[in-house]
C-alpha cells in the first residue's frame, strides 16, 4: 500500500484526480480530451473498481487507442497513482493556452517523455551500442547527444510548403484502378440496379435509360524511407522536407527513418504544425549523421512494419546513396521479401545525379535486380520531375 | 455482473478470457461503448464476439470487411428483382403509379443486411464487425455515424431509428491504421499471444478429453515455436488443430514419432518458407524441449 501516490490535502477529489491523470497522459503524447476524462469517471464508477489492478484495466481500456499506447499505458499509470508514497502537490494543471496544437511551442522537443521511446535524452537505454569511441559509457552517449542536430536547423517552413505542393503532385500521379467499389458514371461497365430501377417508375416499370457504374481511380499509398546516416547529411534537408509534405498531402503516407536502426516517423509528422512535427522527428532520428545499416534496416522493416503497412496499392520510397556497411546480401534479400508483398520499389539515390555516376557501391548493386525504378534525386526541382516515370509505373 | 462473473460465463461456454480483455468487455456492456480489438492472426478476437453472444443468449450479426465494402452490402439494399416483377404485374393490374411506388419501396422489399440488422432486432445482439482495417476509410467514418445516431437514413423510406443498442465489437489485425476518430469512440484492448498456462486452459476448455501429457506437449511445442522466425507465426486456433490432428491419428506422446509430428505440422505452418524452415530435427528439438 505504501506505493500508492499520496495526494496533496487541499486537493479536490477523485474527479479532479482522475482529470489530472488524463493531463498527465496528454502531456506524454495521448491525444484525450475531457470526453475521455468523463467516459474515466464512468467506467471506474461502472466497474466499481476497488483494487488498483482494476482501476489499471479500466483506465486503460478506456485511455488507450493503439499498440503502443497500451504497451506504455502501465509506466504511465504507475508514476501518477503509485509513485511510491511521494506527495502529489498538484492535481490539476494549471490551465494552458486553449489549442496548443496550433502554437508552436518547444516543449515536445525537449521533452524526455516524448512519444518517441525517448532515448535521445534518456542517459543509457540500454543497448549500449553507442557509436563513438568514448571510454566510459556515460561520456559516449553525451557525445553522441552533442553531435545530434536539431532538424528544425535544416529545415525551413517554405521548404516545407514547397515540398508539398510536389508530393501532392507526385500522389496525383501514382493512380491506380483497381478499386472494387463502384460508383455512379455515365459510362461503365457495371449497371446500377438502383438508380435504374428509380428512373423506370417514370416509364412505367420499363428500364429504358441504364445507369451505370464504374470503378474509381485509387491513389497509391506511399511508404517513404529515408536514410540519415552521415553520408547522406547534406541531402537529409531536402529529403526530410519533402516527407513532411508528403505527409501532409496525403494522411494515408507512411514514413520511416533509418541509420543504424529504424524509426516510423508517421505519428510525429502528423503534428499539425510542421515545424514541431520537424522537432519531434529530430529527437526521434537519435544517431543522425552515424554510420549506416541499411540491409539490417530495410530487413527489420520488411519483417516488421511492412507485414502491416505494405501491400498490393504501395509504393515504397528508398531514399539512400546506397553506402551500406552491412553486408550486401542482406540488402537484396529484405528487398525481395518485402518486393513478395507486392508493392512497387522506387530508389531515389542523390548520387546518381552526378555524372559518370554507376551503381558500384555493393549494397546499390545488390538492390539493383529488385527495383521498379532507380532515380536520381537531390534537390526538390529532382523529385518533381519524377512526376511522369512515377506516373507510369 | 462483475467482470469476473463475466469471465467466468465467457469461461463456460470454453473461452477463457484474460483479465484485461474481460474488464475491457464488462466496460463495452456497462458503458454501451464499442470495443475495439488488436491482435496478431488467430488470438481469438472473432471467438469472443462468438462466445459473448452464446453466453448471453442473444443473436450474433457478423459484418466481415473487405476492400470495397459499401453501403449496399453492409446497410441495406434493394430487393430489384422482386420489384421488377412487382412493377409489371402492377402495370397489367391497372395500378397508379403512386400506389406501386409506395409499395416497392416499403420494408417488405428491403433487404436488410448486418448493420441495419443489428439495429432492428428485439434483443440487443452482439454485432461483430470483423477486420475493420481491410475496409476503406470511406466505410470507417460511415461506420462511425452510424455508431454514434444509432439510426439510419434510406431516402426513399425515411429514418429508421435503432430498436435496441447493439453490442459492437470491432476487431483489427492492423493491416492499416485506423483513423483516431474511430479509436476515440471505442474501448481498446490489444489481445496478446495466450501465456503457456492461459493457452493450456483453452485447449482442456476446448478439447476436453485430451490427455494431461499431451495437452502440456502440445502447448509446450506452440509456445516455442512462436519463437523461431517464422512468417506466419501459429495462433490459437491453429494450436487447437495440431492438437486435434495428434489425437485423431491416436498419438499420445509428441516425442515418440518424428514422422507423424513433421506431417501434422502443415496444421500449424501456413507457408513454403516455414514449412522448409522448421526440419524434422528442428521440430524434434523444440519437441524434445517443451516435453
Amino acid at each position: 500500500m505504501s506505493r500508492a501516490t499520496r495526494f496533496a490535502g487541499r486537493d479536490p477529489g477523485p474527479a479532479a484526480r482522475v482529470a489530472g491523470f488524463i493531463a498527465h497522459l496528454r502531456d506524454n503524447g495521448l491525444r484525450l480530451g475531457a470526453g475521455e476524462a468523463a467516459l474515466s469517471l464512468c467506467a471506474l464508477a461502472a466497474l466499481e473498481a476497488v483494487r488498483p489492478d482494476d482501476c489499471r484495466r479500466a483506465l486503460r481500456a478506456v485511455c488507450t487507442g493503439c499498440k503502443d499506447e497500451a504497451a506504455r499505458f502501465d509506466a504511465l499509470f504507475d508514476s501518477y497513482w503509485l509513485d511510491a508514497g511521494r506527495v502529489k502537490q498538484k492535481v490539476v494543471p494549471s490551465a494552458r493556452a486553449a489549442g496548443a496544437e496550433g502554437v508552436h511551442s518547444s516543449r515536445d522537443g525537449t521533452g524526455q517523455d516524448l512519444g518517441a521511446a525517448g532515448a535521445a535524452t534518456a542517459p543509457d537505454a540500454g543497448e549500449g551500442e553507442a557509436d563513438s569511441d568514448g571510454t566510459g559509457k556515460l561520456i559516449a552517449t553525451e557525445q553522441r547527444n552533442l553531435a545530434r542536430r536539431d532538424l528544425r536547423d535544416l529545415v525551413r517552413p517554405e521548404e516545407i510548403a514547397e515540398a508539398e505542393a510536389i508530393a501532392r503532385r507526385l500522389g496525383a500521379a501514382l493512380r491506380d484502378c483497381r478499386s472494387r467499389r463502384r460508383i455512379a458514371a455515365r459510362r461503365g461497365a457495371g449497371l446500377d440496379f438502383r438508380r435504374t430501377i428509380r428512373q423506370s417508375l417514370a416509364t412505367g416499370g420499363e428500364p429504358l435509360r441504364l445507369k451505370r457504374k464504374r470503378r474509381p481511380d485509387r491513389a497509391r499509398k506511399i511508404v517513404a524511407l529515408c536514410d540519415v546516416s552521415g553520408s547522406m547529411s547534406v541531402y537529409s534537408k531536402v529529403f526530410l522536407a519533402f516527407l513532411a509534405g508528403l505527409m501532409r498531402a496525403d494522411a494515408a503516407t507512411d514514413a520511416y527513418l533509418f541509420h543504424t536502426r529504424l524509426v516510423r516517423i508517421t505519428e510525429a509528422l502528423r503534428d499539425r504544425d510542421a515545424m514541431r512535427a520537424v522537432g519531434r522527428m529530430s529527437l526521434m532520428a537519435d544517431g543522425f549523421g552515424g554510420g549506416s545499416n541499411i540491409g539490417p534496416s530495410l530487413q527489420r522493416f520488411a519483417e516488421t512494419y511492412a507485414r502491416r503497412f505494405v501491400d498490393g496499392r504501395s509504393v515504397v520510397l528508398i531514399l539512400s546513396d546506397g553506402y551500406d556497411t552491412s553486408p550486401p546480401e542482406i540488402l537484396g534479400a529484405a528487398l525481395a521479401r518485402l518486393r513478395k508483398r507486392g508493392c512497387r520499389i522506387v530508389w531515389l539515390n542523390p548520387l546518381k545525379g552526378w555524372r559518370d555516376y554507376a551503381p558500384v557501391a555493393e549494397g546499390m548493386a545488390a538492390a539493383l535486380p529488385h527495383l521498379d525504378h532507380f532515380a536520381a534525386a537531390n534537390t526538390l526541382a529532382d523529385l518533381a520531375a519524377l512526376e511522369r516515370e512515377l506516373g507510369a509505373l | 455482473m462483475s467482470w469476473t462473473d463475466l469471465q467466468t460465463s465467457l469461461r463456460s461456454e470454453g473461452y477463457v478470457a484474460s483479465d484485461d480483455l474481460a474488464v475491457a468487455l464488462q466496460l463495452a456492456l456497462s458503458l454501451g461503448r464499442p470495443l475495439l480489438l488488436e491482435g496478431a492472426a488467430g488470438v481469438g478476437k472473432t471467438e469472443v464476439a462468438r462466445t459473448l453472444a452464446a453466453a448471453r443468449d442473444t443473436r450474433l450479426i457478423r459484418l466481415q470487411c473487405y476492400e470495397g465494402l459499401d453501403a449496399a452490402q453492409a446497410l441495406y439494399e434493394w430487393n430489384y428483382q422482386r420489384q421488377l416483377l412487382t412493377i409489371r404485374a402492377a402495370a397489367e393490374g391497372g395500378e397508379t403509379g403512386k400506389t406501386v411506388e409506395a409499395r416497392i419501396f416499403s420494408r417488405e422489399f428491403l433487404l436488410e443486411r448486418p448493420l441495419l440488422a443489428a439495429i432492428t432486432q428485439e434483443v440487443p445482439p452482439v454485432l461483430l464487425i470483423d477486420e475493420i482495417d481491410r475496409a476503406d476509410e470511406e466505410f470507417e467514418a460511415f461506420l462511425l455515424e452510424l455508431l454514434a445516431e444509432y439510426q439510419v437514413t434510406i431516402p426513399e423510406l425515411g429514418t429508421i431509428h435503432a430498436t435496441s443498442r447493439p453490442i459492437v465489437i470491432l476487431t483489427s489485425n492492423g493491416t492499416r491504421d485506423l483513423s483516431d476518430a474511430l479509436r476515440r469512440r471505442c474501448l481498446y484492448t490489444y489481445v496478446e499471444y495466450p501465456d503457456r498456462a492461459t493457452e493450456l486452459a483453452i485447449l482442456k476448455a476446448r478439447c476436453r478429453d485430451v490427455e494431461d501429457r499431451l495437452a502440456a506437449q502440445v502447448v509446450g511445442f506452440v509456445q516455442k515455436l512462436r519463437e523461431e522466425d517464422l512468417e506466419k507465426v501459429p495462433g490459437v486456433a491453429e494450436m487447437l488443430d495440431f492438437a486435434a490432428a495428434l489425437m485423431g491419428l491416436g498419438i499420445a506422446d509428441l516425442t515418440a514419432d518424428p514422422a507423424v509430428l513433421q506431417a501434422t505440422l502443415t496444421t500449424l505452418l501456413k507457408t513454403q518458407s516455414d514449412q522448409a524452415q522448421i526440419t524434422p530435427e528442428v521440430a524434434a528439438r523444440i519437441a524434445g524441449r517443451a516435453a
